[in-house]
């Protein structure tokens, strides 16, 4: 038998979803102790790739061949088996177990009448110690920073013998630093002869840590190069297909009075998402860029604002009033909500699409009168707001669960900015991570829309852990850590590294 | 075994679902009834013919529509709003309780008013006694998180302990001897009969007219609106400024009080006294009947009259070649699991493998 | 006050508080193993009814008491399976398989007790399970031996959870099957072998009634006991031993108003008296309720590679 070069080889492998051809004729080889990217808009099939590599999905047709054998199809088992390890980017950990738990589950035979489990602690501190990620075997899941959680994913594969580990937008969730900690860690699994593959969108972090690129777009493999040979911009083009045209943002000029005064605010809810002490004003014509990593109070911040929350201490002043209490005021007098989660709180995805773009208007007296809505006009507001959102996927009568992501944020996009005849237009505007798992294209739309609603006066709050988007958006920034914000400052005054350090809580 | 989403669920399929669900029921029930050594086919035909086949089976099939549609309905709308409210039993004796209490004679409030004021405030009392009897545990969910399912069902014990205690004691019918049954409604409360010389009474237009008024209020209104956005997604509900406490407390009134007229139309119309067998088991049926009519309150009249004909069916196709009336709930219980099993195959594709 | 010290130390009221907790601890460890993987089994009620049914016909038509019990035991795994089959193999709604398997289990029951004795007017009897008499301990002594595998089962099923990779596996699957699948471990199997164990307890839980504490089958006897076992488990906070504590703080005051209803001064209708035990459970419930920590995959259904 020859010598393969390559650890892992996809053959041909295809995969279609109904209409969609999620994997189109992929060939894809990983050698030994190569860090190989893979790069791909939202939706261009990486994650579909990897799950077929992994088990969790069957291809329709081609073949996978781990260290010159043949891997069965749909088998996570026989996946982990041939040294495959997985670190998702959703972790897959259960909170109310131990480290040590979730650790060892799967790595003995179930019908063991007992689990060998002071053997087990020691290897799992060992491994843990070969690879530079320390942990606490008996922590619960539950109490760990979110960096804890990913070193915790990274150890159930390496525990499992894992010698190609696939890490799916792991820097999604980390700060600057901990991302920084990633990398040293990743090489240290390199210089042990692993190789590893890293799925991510985010251009420059991929020339930063990988020996080779390969590009996705719409389920095809467009490029592979080494990484030393390609920049930035050629990345781009591959990934998209085309120049995109980055939003049109002229600074802002007309900023004008006071519209939101939150002053020394603090929530107090169960989770550890909570506000300490956040002050920050929202003047109109201008756009406030909250930055920093998910989970350090920025949902509190927007639940507050979107009136789902309230705050236990200090006071948010709306035009001059205190804030209404509940998000029916809140949109009658012009404030415009587009939530971090659209599947989960954005949309009703049962519902059509019309009643999801009345959703938050359908019991005032524009579109109901006693109990009765007022169908036609109703329908006629939401086919306006499909029509100048450019919201495409079958129109106003479909489930809205059928609509992609990117029609999905129109509808909310125009659902909160297109007020109906006699309504106010939109004064404040909160928009919680607004391009989220967006393409391109769509993320420039949804940004350009918030710019426009700048320009006509509104005052924008942008809360985004992507660090592109604040600098784009921003002409204030401020950055969150542990439930505090820093001063919004101009967004001259700041710069990348200056933002990273703020977001791992270092004082400016 | 995996399932996967259809993208379009086919016509085909959709006609074929029912039927197929239709086919598993006749067979299992088939196998039973050999089991008890009964010809099948004529089983089935004596079933048809006792439930639907004249029209003093129609009739019967009809009166025994009546409360299952009201149950039906009161599951709906729970349902709709993913309130479990598996209590429409005890709902229904507590509405049947208040009938007597408004409009019983002796032992009754014995009120000597007209029927017009009488009538209109006993159905009242019924309605409101089922929605209370609904909001104690619509409260816990909403405030303490406790799961109503084990709550609605714990209370149908505990209701029928009390239709005990009262039937026995402040309710006790002396005239009775001994047989345990409440003093009768007062003559002048009664509902019409529909057809002379059967049981159908006017109670039928009322439990049709309320699955109507239902399904506009599901369709036009923004209450309508409410329920089901809760129902779907009760987190982007309450972001869109829907108030889900609210909906769920309404909806708990809502499904108690049509659950409690279901046992006050069920004494005003059919039995004119509580006994402890007057329902049997027409909450938890209703909960069969809700299921079977996808939550379509229209299509609740039409299970209803299906579950009712099953059951008149089974009780006269029983005395005449002794098969158990058993095989009803069989049937209804195997009909309801094969449908749905059959609805989600018209929205998924199992693939093994 | 003096009266209630003489209950306490009297040998027959504990007796009693054990032989009614016994199916309340097997009903409860059904119900524990299932919503430990995740999965809500409502239809603990109808599957005690037809334990009851099966394991007593089993022992009438000839068969030794053990072999009655085994009988429950697998018309119970028969409705788990087909419970697994709905909610696991075809993710339907929890709630609603489980009520559809109670109607349907009570009355297959039903008609087949009516079709195998169509005129019987005073119900055919067994003779069940004898007391332990040779066993040296009072209380237990009284006891049949379903009540000591009742109180076996308890340290064994404790084991299994927390001692086992099978154990480890079932309540990973009821709190992230994600992270299960992503290990290797087949959320589908683990939870249908959950529900099939949970529910063969179940079908036991219900043969106790008929091979143990009656000697025959009564329509209604079940009598909402799975609905408290239910219940107790949520009091439990889905941990076995404390399953056996509230099976038998449930049982002491199910015993405890029965002697107050047979010592009655007719103050109260008897009713009242027979209420205690669902008012009870609904407390029960509502005094954890704010601290519950539900297995954090219970009722969510899970779709393989669906997130």
């Amino acid at each position: 038998m020859t010598a393969s070069p390559y650890v892992l080889s996809l053959r041909h492998i295809s995969k279609r979803f109904g209409a969609l051809i999620a994997n189109d004729d992929i060939s894809l080889d990983l050698k030994a102790g190569e860090v190989l990217a893979l790069l791909g808009e939202n939706g261009a099939g990486k994650s579909t790739l990897m799950s077929i590599l992994f088990g969790h999905y069957v291809a329709d047709a081609g073949e996978i061949e781990v260290f010159g054998q043949p891997l069965p199809r749909g088998n996570p088992k026989a996946a982990l088996a041939a040294g495959i390890g997985m670190v998702h980017q959703h972790f897959t950990l259960a909170d109310n177990l131990s480290v040590l738990d979730n650790v060892l589950l799967g790595s003995e035979p179930l019908w063991l009448p007992f689990s060998r489990r002071s053997a087990a602690r020691q290897k799992l501190l060992d491994v843990a110690n070969r690879f530079g990620l320390p942990v606490t075997p008996d922590a619960r899941v539950g109490t760990l920073t979110v960096g804890e959680r990913q070193r915790v994913e990274i150890l159930k594969a390496l525990y499992r013998g894992a010698r190609i580990l696939i890490l799916d937008e792991p820097t999604a969730v980390l700060t600057p630093n901990e991302s920084e900690a990633l990398f040293d860690t990743l090489g240290q699994m390199v210089a042990q002869g692993l190789s590893i593959i890293f799925i991510s969108h985010k251009l420059a972090e991929v020339l930063r840590v990988s020996t080779r690129v390969a590009v996705l777009r719409s389920g095809k493999l467009v490029a592979q190069a080494a990484a030393a040979d390609v920049t930035q911009a050629q990345l781009a083009l591959w990934m998209v297909g085309h120049g995109v045209n980055a939003p049109q943002k002229k600074p802002s000029t007309h900023v004008s009075s006071e519209v939101c005064v939150i002053a020394d605010v603090s929530t107090d809810t169960k989770n550890r998402e909570r506000l300490q002490q956040v002050s920050l004003t929202l003047r109109g014509g201008e756009i406030v860029a909250i930055a920093g990593v998910s989970g350090n109070g920025q949902t509190a911040l927007a639940e507050l604002l979107c009136g789902t929350q309230r705050a236990t201490s200090g006071s948010v002043q709306l035009l001059g009033k205190p804030l209404p209490p509940s998000p029916e005021q809140l949109v009658a007098i012009g404030v415009a909500r587009i939530p971090e989660d659209r599947h989960a709180i954005g949309v009703i995805g049962d519902l059509p699409v019309w009643e999801n773009a009345l959703s938050e208007r359908l019991r005032s007296a524009t579109f109901s009168k006693w109990l009765w809505v007022r169908r036609r006009t109703a329908r006629a507001h939401a086919n306006r707001i499909v029509e100048r959102f450019d919201v495409r996927g079958g129109g106003a009568l479909v489930p809205t669960r059928s609509l992609s992501g990117g029609n999905m944020q129109k509808l909310i996009l125009g659902r909160a900015l297109l007020a109906p005849d006699g309504m106010p237009a939109a004064r404040l505007i909160i928009a919680h991570q607004p391009s989220w798992g967006l393409d391109i294209s769509a993320v420039a739309f949804v940004q350009q829309q918030l710019i426009a609603a700048r320009d006509a006066g509104a005052a924008v709050l942008v809360i985004s852990d992507d660090l592109d988007e604040v600098m784009v958006l921003g002409d204030r920034i401020a950055v969150m850590h542990s439930g505090r914000l820093t001063d919004a400052r101009p967004s001259s005054d700041w710069t990348r590294e200056s933002i990273g350090l703020a977001m791992a809580g270092a004082k400016p | 075994m995996r399932l996967e989403k259809r993208g379009e669920s086919s016509a085909i399929l959709m006609l074929i679902a029912p039927v197929a669900a239709i086919a598993v029921t006749l067979v299992v029930t088939a196998l039973l009834v050999l089991w008890a050594g009964a010809p099948v086919g004529k089983t089935y035909v004596l079933l048809l013919q006792g439930g639907f086949g004249s029209v003093f089976a129609l009739s019967e099939t009809l009166t025994r529509a009546t409360p299952l549609i009201l149950t039906g309905l009161a599951a709906t709308v729970a349902f709709k709003a993913r309130l479990f409210n598996i209590g429409a039993e005890g709902q229904l004796y507590v509405g049947a309780l208040a009938a007597i209490a408004v409009g019983g004679l002796h032992g009754g409030t014995g009120l000597e008013w007209s029927p017009w004021i009488v009538f209109p405030l006993m159905m009242m009392a019924a309605a409101m006694a089922g929605a209370l009897l609904l909001l104690g545990p619509a409260l816990l969910k909403t405030r303490l998180g406790v799961d109503e399912v084990v709550t609605t069902l714990l209370l149908n014990f505990i209701v029928l302990l009390l239709v005990s205690a009262m039937l026995d004691g402040p309710m006790k019918d002396p005239t009775a001897m001994g047989w345990p049954q409440s003093v009768a409604l007062n003559g002048e409360l009664e509902l019409s009969k529909l057809i002379d010389g059967t049981r159908v009474h006017t109670g039928l237009i009322w439990a049709t007219t309320l699955a109507v008024m239902l399904w506009a209020i599901f369709k036009y209104t923004t209450v309508g609106f409410s329920i089901r956005a809760v129902g779907a997604n009760a987190r982007a509900a309450a972001f869109a400024g829907v108030p889900v406490t609210g909906t769920v407390v309404l909806v708990a009134m809502l499904s108690g009080a049509l659950a409690g007229l279901a046992g006050a139309i069920e004494v005003a119309g059919r039995t004119n006294y509580v006994t402890l067998d007057m329902s049997p088991g027409y909450g938890y049926s209703g909960i069969v009947i809700a299921m079977l009519a996808g939550l379509h309150p229209i299509g609740v009249l039409a299970a209803s009259v299906f579950v009712a004909g099953v059951l008149v069916g089974a009780d006269s196709m029983s005395r005449a070649i002794g098969v158990p009336t058993y095989i009803a709930d069989v049937i209804v219980a195997t009909s309801l699991l094969s449908v749905l099993v059959a609805t989600l195959l018209t929205q998924y594709r199992v693939r093994l493998k | 006050m003096t009266d209630i010290l003489d209950l306490l130390s009297n040998v027959s009221f504990w007796i009693a508080v054990l032989r009614i907790a016994t199916p309340l601890i097997l009903g409860t460890l059904g119900v524990l193993l299932c919503e430990r993987a995740g999965v809500l089994n409502l239809g603990i009620e109808g599957i005690m009814v037809a334990g009851a049914f099966a394991g007593w016909l089993a022992v009438y038509a000839g068969a030794p008491l053990w072999m009655g019990v085994c009988v429950a035991a697998l018309t119970g795994a028969a409705f788990g399976l087909l419970h697994a089959w709905l909610t696991v193999g075809l993710a339907l709604s929890q709630h609603v398989s489980g009520l559809g398997i109670t109607m349907l289990a009570t009355a297959l029951s039903y008609y087949g007790y009516r079709v195998s004795f169509p005129k019987v007017s005073t119900p055919p009897t067994i003779t069940p399970f004898a007391p332990m008499d040779w066993l040296p301990i009072p209380v237990l002594d009284a006891q049949t031996s379903l009540t000591l595998l009742a109180l076996v089962l308890v340290p064994v099923i404790s084991y299994l959870l927390y001692r086992t990779p099978v154990g480890l596996a079932v309540r990973m699957v009821g709190e992230n099957p994600q992270a299960a699948e992503g290990q290797g471990v087949s959320v589908a199997w683990v939870r249908t072998g959950a529900i099939v164990a949970g529910s063969a307890l179940m079908g036991v839980a219900g043969s106790f009634l008929t091979l143990s504490a009656f000697n025959a089958f009564f329509f209604n006897m079940v009598n909402g006991r799975g609905w408290i076992c239910v219940a107790l488990v949520v009091f439990a906070a889905w941990r076995p031993g404390k399953a056996l504590l509230g099976a038998l703080l449930f049982a002491f005051f199910d015993a405890l108003q029965l002697r107050l209803q047979q010592a009655g001064d007719a103050a109260l209708p008897y009713q009242v008296y027979l209420m205690l035990p669902y008012v009870l459970s609904i407390l029960a419930l509502v005094l954890v309720a704010r601290k519950a920590a539900y297995p954090q995959a219970l009722m969510k259904p899970y779709r393989k590679g669906e997130r």
